[in-house]
């Protein structure tokens, strides 16, 4: 099997399950208890902290570790829009964010909060002055994600956050899921106040990941409970998930140098599919290189689909989270895209493992598929 | 050709005359252990400066670390080059490619008068150097975005860019040997901290009294001293069983002079300790006016009992900058954490806050520590943490 669906999820490491089966099964206790099996417990989360901590070059008393991607938006959005409620109810973000960024602002906005959803141009990008324009004394919050999960569209966070800097009253999150391990983000950036990890995006396990949250900002939390987390992510701590969060961290940032290969997969991906005459290529040149997103004209998407599987190889339409429902991409709109190449979108996306092999039989199994279905489907 | 090596600076150790050499040995010797799990390093101690040859070596964890080293008042990275005009020209070029900005300026030395070309020349020829080999640089002498500071030294020409600033302070252990009273609090670990900063190697001491402190207390104070590691390399802790002590205080002295003798009994300890261990002082996180036992009568009443020196850096410091302190440090975090310790069990509901020398004398006279003192020193545990580095084999490692 050839996967190619690493953004929708990645396969766990070998060497995260056995941490996660080794600390679930034998260092079990609960890390609030004042024994020593719950001193033995705490360690383990706190070193886990500090490995993240140093990866990303922040304090480990910066690090909450959460449910996943999903959650930690949640957390940083809907606990800086009602942690900051009284300075102002605005909130910026942009037309092409996860569901689990949209939806939060939807349901703000229904909520009294008022949301400017930034346009974006064809390569999916944000445009500064459009920032800047949008920016109220009543802004309290821009969360703009850091690489697109359908396209691969990288924003210019950097220089959001420099501009952001004069914006003492406007925290800055962003979601860095599907960026994490593979493009740098200046985390320690003091315009940058918090940032979304999601442990299966990066060969961790489903149901962890964490949020990034700096001093400088405080949240109202989702859940009400104990003191875990500083107060900020009650209840009984995921041990076992925390440390196979930070060794899967760390196996990402390991396996970064890999990346710049994407970069070569990438133009032989584009260079041979741009060649059939039905192919529009939807991902931005300059994107990131793990993502592929492109549409075949006479082509149902899910056809595509069965028939790489067929062949053992697996790709998907959209992002994994709308899939299902049969409407064309709000992402491909967004950038301008006709409904038709937005309904009929593919996507492949690597992970820092891949061999050239498996590009070249995802292009050979390409070919043979167009070839076999030209004729009924045109 | 990129930065192959830090150029470090001394700040004091420059100025100490005849023992120079041995500080300077010493500094090298702490950054050779703080570094030592880069094997591809060279270390060299100068009289007027250290560089640390990098070999290829990554340095961004390089200069994070030397943040961190005692006796280090500035850092640059640096291109080594002879000294020789065209080679100093090129080497000036590829520093300023490796920056980011607009303005510029550069600043020649020349402790080596016999490099032919006065310092004031060298700038207009290196700089007009740049000028003409690059595009969007001017210069600007007043505010620049960057500074290229150029030393022409015997040995060789040094081109850096940032300076870094260091801790200051001397190298750890150029100073003897200090014992520190480490509690599980707030104080103590900025205590042994600022007394690092200034040359002294630790050895901690805590009293703990199980089964009334916990596992988690004792495991709070291990990793305060493993955090203390970072700035002075090895420290050994040594465990003093309390619980004996502390029960015979609470049955025969009077309830609000408790605290008073348990303290005297603490420092008589920690005394014996060091002079086994051939320690010439004793460090504390006392500051004055904080709490009950830290009035002067106080201090009064309990120094009485040692002739040591006891050194108090706190004594002059409020508690927010204290604070401020641990926080950078990373001691905060842990200290918050909500373990009772020795000195927080047995509390007396209302001390003694102006204790007086006569009456400690006279509750003490009747109570005979002689061998309880005995035998929590020679039942003593000793623990030695290593810089977090080199701290390998952790049972904990291969999770991570
Ligand atoms: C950009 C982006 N943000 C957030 C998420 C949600 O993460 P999780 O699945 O861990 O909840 C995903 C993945 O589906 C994503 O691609």
């Amino acid at each position: 099997m050839i996967y190619l669906d690493n953004s929708a999820t990645t396969k766990p490491h070998i060497e995260v399950l056995k941490t996660y089966q080794t600390v679930a099964s034998e260092y079990f206790a609960n890390p609030s208890s004042i024994h020593r099996l719950g001193g033995e417990v705490e360690k383990l989360i706190n070193k886990a902290k500090e490995q993240v901590a140093s990866i990303l070059k922040v304090k480990s008393s910066e690090v909450f570790f959460t449910s996943g991607g999903t959650e930690s938006n949640n957390l940083a959005i809907k606990g800086i829009a009602y942690r900051y409620q009284n300075r102002g109810k605005h909130i910026i973000t942009t037309q092409i964010e996860h569901p689990s960024v949209l939806e939060v602002c939807k349901f703000l906005e229904a909520n009294g909060f008022k949301v400017t959803y930034l346009p974006v141009n064809e390569h999916g990008e944000i445009s500064l002055q459009d920032l800047e324009k949008a920016l109220t004394n009543e802004t309290i919050l821009v969360t703009i994600m850091h690489v697109n999960n359908e396209i691969g569209t990288v924003q210019p966070i950097s220089d959001i956050a420099d501009m952001l800097i004069q914006y003492p009253k406007t925290f800055f999150h962003i979601d860095h899921v599907q960026g994490f391990g593979k493009l740098p983000l200046p985390y320690d950036h003091k315009g940058i106040d918090s940032v979304t990890i999601s442990g299966h995006k990066i060969h961790g396990l489903k149901g962890t990941g964490c949020l990034i949250k700096k001093e400088s900002v405080s949240l109202a939390p989702l859940f009400h409970g104990g003191q875990q987390e500083q107060g900020n992510r009650p209840g009984t701590e995921n041990v076992a998930g925390a440390v196979s969060l930070a060794k899967a961290a760390r196996l990402a940032k390991e396996s970064q140098t890999n990346y710049d290969q994407l970069y070569r997969y990438q133009a032989n991906l584009r260079e041979v599919l741009e060649q059939y005459d039905q192919v529009t290529i939807n991902s931005p040149k300059h994107g990131a290189a793990h993502i592929l997103n492109f549409s075949v004209k006479g082509f149902k998407p899910e056809v595509l689909i069965h028939a790489f599987m067929d062949e053992g190889i697996v790709v998907s339409t959209k992002s994994a989270c709308s899939s299902k429902q049969n409407e064309p991409s709000h992402v491909l709109l967004a950038c301008g895209i006709d409904q038709s190449d937005a309904s009929s979108a593919v996507r492949v996306s690597m992970n820092l493992d891949q061999k050239a092999e498996d590009i070249e039989s995802f292009l050979q199994t390409f070919n043979n598929i167009i070839r076999q279905y030209e004729n009924v489907m045109g | 050709m990129i930065y192959d090596h830090v150029l470090i600076r001394y700040g004091e150790l420059a100025l100490k005359g005849k023992n120079q050499k041995f500080f300077i040995n010493k500094l090298r010797s702490n950054v050779q252990k703080a570094l030592s799990d880069f094997p591809n390093l060279s270390i060299k101690g100068k009289r007027d400066h250290m560089y640390i040859l990098l070999n290829g070596q990554d340095y961004e964890e390089i200069i994070e670390r030397c943040k961190d080293i005692f006796g280090i008042q500035s850092f640059s990275l640096a291109i080594k080059v002879e000294n020789d005009e065209e080679k100093i020209k090129e080497a000036v070029l590829e520093a300023i490619l490796l920056e980011e900005g607009k303005t510029f300026k550069i600043t020649a030395k020349r402790p080596n008068k016999n490099f032919p070309i006065p310092s004031q020349q060298m700038n207009q020829v290196l700089g007009g150097h740049i000028l003409r080999n690059t595009e969007g640089w001017t210069v600007n002498v007043h505010n620049p975005d960057v500074e290229i500071r150029v030393e022409i030294r015997h040995d060789a020409t040094y081109i850096t860019s940032k300076k870094i600033p260091g801790k200051g302070g001397l190298p750890v252990g150029s100073t003897g040997k200090s014992l520190l009273l480490l509690s599980g609090g707030i104080d103590s670990p900025v205590a042994g901290y600022l007394t690092m900063k200034r040359g002294v190697q630790l050895e901690a001491i805590h009293f703990h009294s199980p089964p009334f402190t916990s596992d988690r207390a004792r495991q709070k104070v291990e990793d305060l001293a493993q955090t203390l590691t970072k700035f002075g390399g090895e420290i050994k802790l040594h465990l003093i069983p309390f619980t004996d002590i502390q029960q015979k205080i609470f049955q025969n002295a009077p309830e609000n002079y408790g605290m008073t003798i348990m303290r005297r009994v603490m420092l008589r300890i920690s005394e014996q300790v060091a002079r086994q261990r051939e320690i010439l002082s004793i460090t504390t996180g006392e500051s004055l006016g904080q709490v009950a036992s830290q009035t002067m009568e106080s201090m009064h009443a309990i120094n009485e009992v040692t002739n040591y020196p006891i050194i108090r850096p706190l004594v002059a410091m409020d508690k927010v900058d204290i604070i401020n302190i641990s926080k950078q440090i990373n001691t905060y975090d842990i200290s918050i954490r909500p373990y009772e310790d020795c000195c927080t069990i047995f509390v007396p509901k209302a001390p003694k806050t102006r204790p007086r020398r006569e009456k400690v004398n006279q509750f003490e006279a009747p109570i005979d520590f002689t061998d309880e003192i005995e035998k929590a020193i020679n039942d003593m545990e000793t623990v030695t943490f290593k810089s977090s580095k080199q701290n390998q084999g952790d049972i904990y490692d291969e999770l991570f």
